[in-house]
């Protein structure tokens, strides 16, 4: 890391370390509230389309506890990452590097949250899926923020299992356990972290840089970057495809993830032949958002699916499944 | 002994605020727990030895 990036943090905590005084506000940004939404959706849709039935209470309190244990990630991550937030225009505006909450309350409050919300599951869930909740946590706050993040480039590669574990924990909310299609669920948003975090690093690589987080366009060179985004989104396409294939997902999440999945090579393509200047840059930025709105779709696909029933949309032909 | 910090109207307003939101974390939570063991334990609810 930088002595830039160092001075800064320094500054940083001694104005956290002098505070004690931050809003309801300010507690609710250190939960990343738009990461929680995206991961009670993937772990909602983990346990509508899970075969058996919960009650809506104990479904209730799963979603709420897994909500809070993303919030306890954020906010651990934040306790630790405030000299690199501080440093990052995209993350400066966050409660720590801004003296509105210290450090330590963060750790505090982040680990308050992660032992609260893992116990509640155990005892109101299940502890296949409280089980599932902590190794989430443990795995973003200690695999992720403090041992990948910053030494190597395949950081977010490895790190991307925290944020593919949500719809495991919705699935065996309701069925106590861990199987093949959880684990499809799982592998999608896994594989999908690289190229969405590439192609914003791409355009943030100077920003990284000055942090000191060897992201990849950083450490290998932006054309290697493209050639990874090309390489993993080529495995995403039809990987979005394989909840069809095993009874996950009909013949309406089938067409989507055909669609969805074409039009996500084609953007990589286009991150990948255009190298140079402001249509580079504009190549990126339509992947990072489409990338988005790609996981959002198929897993909406798959939640009305199973809602509306199956069979009401259709299914695949028997001897493609 | 130590220094006393002398909290300015804002901070004050601020604390009151995040302990009021502490207590109505707190009460859903002890609600939530309530509620959950009712729906387990279902009609087995009011089956107690006296």
């Amino acid at each position: 890391m930088s002595d830039t990036s160092l001075d800064i943090s320094r500054s940083g905590f001694d104005i956290a370390a002098r505070t004690g005084g931050g809003s309801v506000g300010d507690y609710l940004a250190l939960m990343k509230p738009r990461v929680m939404s995206l991961v009670v959706f993937t772990a909602l849709v983990g346990l509508v389309v899970a075969p058996g039935t919960i009650h809506p209470v104990i479904a209730f309190a799963a979603l709420l506890c897994t909500a809070v244990g993303a919030g306890a990630s954020g906010a651990l991550n934040m306790w630790y990452d405030a000299d690199i937030d501080a440093v990052m225009q995209r993350t400066a505006s966050r409660p720590v590097p801004r003296g509105l909450v210290s450090s330590d309350e963060a750790l505090t409050f982040g680990t308050i949250l992660a032992v609260g919300s893992t116990v509640s599951m155990g005892l109101m869930v299940n502890w296949v899926a409280a089980t599932l909740l902590a190794v989430t946590i443990a795995f973003y706050v200690f695999v992720y923020t403090m041992w990948l993040k910053r030494r190597t480039s395949q950081n977010i590669v490895i790190g991307g299992a925290a944020g593919a574990f949500p719809p495991m924990i919705g699935w065996a909310a309701v069925t106590g356990g861990i199987s093949l299609e959880s684990i499809v669920l799982f592998l999608i948003i896994f594989v999908w972290t690289p190229p969405h975090f590439w192609a914003l690093a791409l355009n943030k690589s100077g920003e990284y840089g000055r942090a000191g987080v060897p992201m990849l366009p950083n450490t290998a060179g932006p054309d290697a970057t493209r050639r990874q985004i090309l390489v993993y989104s080529i495995i995403l396409a039809p990987l979005g495809l394989a909840p069809a294939f095993i009874g996950l997902g009909g013949l309406v999440y089938a067409v989507t993830a055909v669609l969805a999945g074409a039009l996500f090579l084609v953007l990589a393509w286009r991150v990948y032949t255009r190298r140079e200047g402001r249509g580079a840059e504009q190549a990126a930025w339509h992947l990072f958002g489409y990338s988005i709105l790609y996981l959002l779709l198929l897993f909406a696909v798959l939640l009305v699916e199973h809602i509306s029933g199956a069979g009401l949309l259709g299914s695949l032909p028997a001897w493609a499944r | 002994m130590g220094a006393v910090m002398k909290l300015s109207e804002e901070e004050e307003r601020r604390r009151r605020t995040r302990s009021i939101a502490i207590a109505w974390a707190l009460g859903a939570m002890a609600v939530m727990f309530f509620v959950v063991t009712i729906v387990r334990l279902g009609a087995n609810v009011a089956n107690r030895p006296f």
